[in-house]
């Protein structure tokens, strides 16, 4: 069993996604210690991936700026050690699954354990495809977040009922990315989520402003953000950090 | 070929977002209805014979034969097809099936830019809206292409993400129809992605090697003893591979582009050099980095110039059934040029990276012997670019 539980004990959990080396690690380390002093209570972590099928545009150019600052899988574990001196709250990697399967799924996995990672994401990995990685997970506490998306209607109790971690709940159709507007009826997914399942769920895509995360956090149990902290690094680069410390603070105030 | 859960081996699968599992699902339960349904293969068999020309020639290359004096040479000619390529076969087939499960709109990732023609004529024919995605390199390569599609009435929309090449147009139109599902069909190009794709599109495919063997033993009285045909995604070679797989007489080799040589980084020689991954949806071969990074790989044939091969053909590697080989930028475009002079027949540049093993081969294997060279495609869309390579500056 990981530590993701505790996130969700502070109220309404607040988490933040960050790309791991963008633009270098140590501005990486520095907005994960802003993030969490203002009340981020989970990190996912980006390990990028040169074709991130998942993400928009922000965080496919965070991808890149990444890569070609020359990150690397190894050099991620090495600054998750580094950073786990300080940072106590659960992290959690999001990638993709050749990241994975290309290091090798048991070292990987095993390293994850090691430093101290809580659980991994990996949008490309669907149900039909978890035992690819899942039993190595299970084997060495690390939990394999689900995701359950708005056109996965009959689907939606049997990725629950086998859910660990937390649950993943992807709000609109289409890519990460901001958007004005959630019109997907999120309520009768959570209905049926509730039904086969008691782990925590936070819902991710799409969310940015604090009344957007308020009214998402009356229905599930924690917001995930993304793309508008990427655009915060994509805009102010190594000065991120300060901005992303204070729009952490206006979203976990808004759900607390 | 396929085990129930759409495996090669251990290839294929479905790697995708959760977002669009429904949709491949529901796509597998409908393809499997309608392939053995009696009115669909009437059907398609009309467009088949009536729209795009089938069945394609078996011509027996006779001033080839005697100028190599070895095996006996015969040509598939695909590209007489309408459209000018073997992707017409999958496109009808697709787009056929998309209409009876109600889809009112195909979407399309193209390289040189056949695959999206073909969808975008099959759109035109029935009456569906269409759009294709193209990497921004490709759209300024093959801006006849560009003009062709929008002249079928397609909406071509440039990708400027990754390398603006073939993989980033499949990321793009992935990422398009986790965007739009309702009524809206992925027409895949090649026989990859995430399951029914490779066993979809092989199929639709399989037409060709359906009609060698036909064609053959009413030429002949007997079977080839090989089969050539170039390799991308895999598409035209496992059209020609699939009905002699059974046949282990006959000889399968796949010729993949190795661009600058499999010795340099320019190359897309997937199975010559790449490594075992997962991406698009699927397992399979890929030109990656250790941290399993996809490469940006390269040959002069925008058609081959993808990182990843189809999961069938990664099987048939495996089991030795099929023989893959490396062919040079420099070797295809010579084949390209010998294959216009000798024959009359100008051939796609991915085609040419068949002929040009085929010319390497003949002259050492015996006159009685029988080979067949798939020409996937006609070349006319590529003269400006070997002109070009030759130093030489058309405009088109």
């Amino acid at each position: 069993m990981s530590n993701i539980k505790s996130a969700f004990e502070n109220g309404k959990a607040f988490i933040a996604f960050i790309t791991c080396g963008d633009p270098d690690l140590a501005t990486t380390k520095k907005a994960i210690k802003e993030a969490v002093e203002n009340g981020a209570d989970l990190i996912e972590l980006g390990i990028p991936f040169s074709d991130p099928k998942a993400e928009g545009v922000v965080i496919q150019a965070a991808n890149i700026r990444a890569l070609e600052n020359g990150i690397t899988t190894d050099k991620i574990f090495d600054f998750v050690r580094e950073i786990r001196e300080e940072i106590k709250i659960p992290l959690v990697f999001m990638t993709y699954a050749n990241v994975i399967f290309s290091y090798g799924a048991e070292k990987f996995i095993s390293l994850c354990k090691e430093v101290d990672i809580d659980g991994i994401i990996l949008p490309d990995l669907p149900f039909e495809e978890k035992d690819e990685f899942e039993p190595i997970c299970k084997q060495y506490g690390v939990d394999l977040i689900s995701l359950i998306a708005p056109t996965s209607k009959d689907r939606i109790s049997k990725i629950a009922k086998n859910a660990s971690g937390f649950l993943y709940i992807v709000s609109s159709l289409g890519v990460t990315g901001t958007r004005t507007e959630i019109k997907t009826d999120l309520k009768s997914i959570m209905k049926v989520v509730r039904e086969n399942t008691d782990i925590p769920c936070a819902i991710g895509f799409g969310i940015s402003t604090p009344e957007q995360a308020k009214k998402m956090s009356n229905i599930a149990d924690g917001v995930i953000v993304g793309s508008a902290i990427v655009k915060l690094l994509e805009k102010h680069g190594k000065d991120a950090p300060s901005y992303i410390g204070q729009y952490v603070k206006s979203m976990k105030n808004s759900i607390r | 070929m396929t085990n129930k859960n759409g495996r090669f081996g251990i290839y294929g699968g479905q790697y995708i977002p959760e977002t669009l599992m429904n949709a491949v699902i529901e796509l597998e339960k409908a393809y499997n209805f309608y392939k053995n349904d009696e009115n669909f293969n009437k059907e398609l068999n009309h467009l088949f014979n009536e729209y795009a020309g089938r069945p394609s020639r078996l011509y027996f290359a006779e001033k080839m034969t005697n100028d190599l004096g070895g095996a006996k040479i015969y040509l598939k000619r695909e590209d007489l097809n309408h459209t000018g390529a073997h992707k017409i076969n999958n496109v009808l087939g697709q787009s056929l099936l998309a209409k009876k499960m109600g889809k009112t709109r195909l979407i399309a990732e193209t390289g040189a830019g056949q695959h999206g023609v073909a969808t975008a004529t099959a759109a035109a024919l029935m009456g569906m809206e269409c759009v294709v995605f193209m990497g921004k390199e490709d759209t300024i390569r093959q801006a006849l292409n560009v003009y062709r599609m929008k002249l079928l009435g397609a909406k071509v929309i440039p990708v400027t993400s990754g390398t603006a090449t073939l993989k980033d147009a499949v990321s793009e139109a992935m990422r398009e129809w986790t965007n739009r599902i309702d009524d809206t069909h992925y027409c895949l190009g090649s026989v990859m992605g995430p399951h029914p794709f490779p066993t979809m599109v092989r199929d639709f495919q399989a037409v060709i090697s359906k009609e060698i063997k036909e064609q053959m033993l009413e030429k002949e009285g007997r079977l080839p003893d090989a089969v050539i045909a170039c390799v991308g995604g895999g598409s035209n070679a496992i059209g020609s591979f699939y009905h002699f797989i059974d046949d282990k007489t006959v000889k399968l080799i796949g010729c993949e582009a190795a661009g600058k040589g499999i010795d340099t980084f320019e190359t897309a020689a997937t199975i010559n050099t790449g490594t075992l991954g997962i991406f698009h949806g699927m397992k399979s071969y890929f030109c990656q980095d250790e941290y399993g990074q996809i490469a940006p790989v390269y040959s002069i044939s925008a058609g081959l110039d993808y990182p990843g091969i189809g999961p069938e053909h990664a099987y048939l590697h495996d089991i030795s059934r099929a023989e893959y080989v490396a062919v040079t930028d420099e070797e295809a475009v010579c084949a390209f040029e010998y294959l216009a002079r000798i024959e009359g027949i100008i051939p796609a540049i991915e085609s040419a990276h068949a002929v040009a093993h085929a010319i390497k081969i003949a002259p050492e294997i015996d006159k009685n012997q029988i080979i067949v060279i798939t020409i996937s495609g006609r070349g006319d869309k590529d003269c400006a670019a070997i002109a070009r390579y030759r130093g030489e500056y058309i405009n088109e």
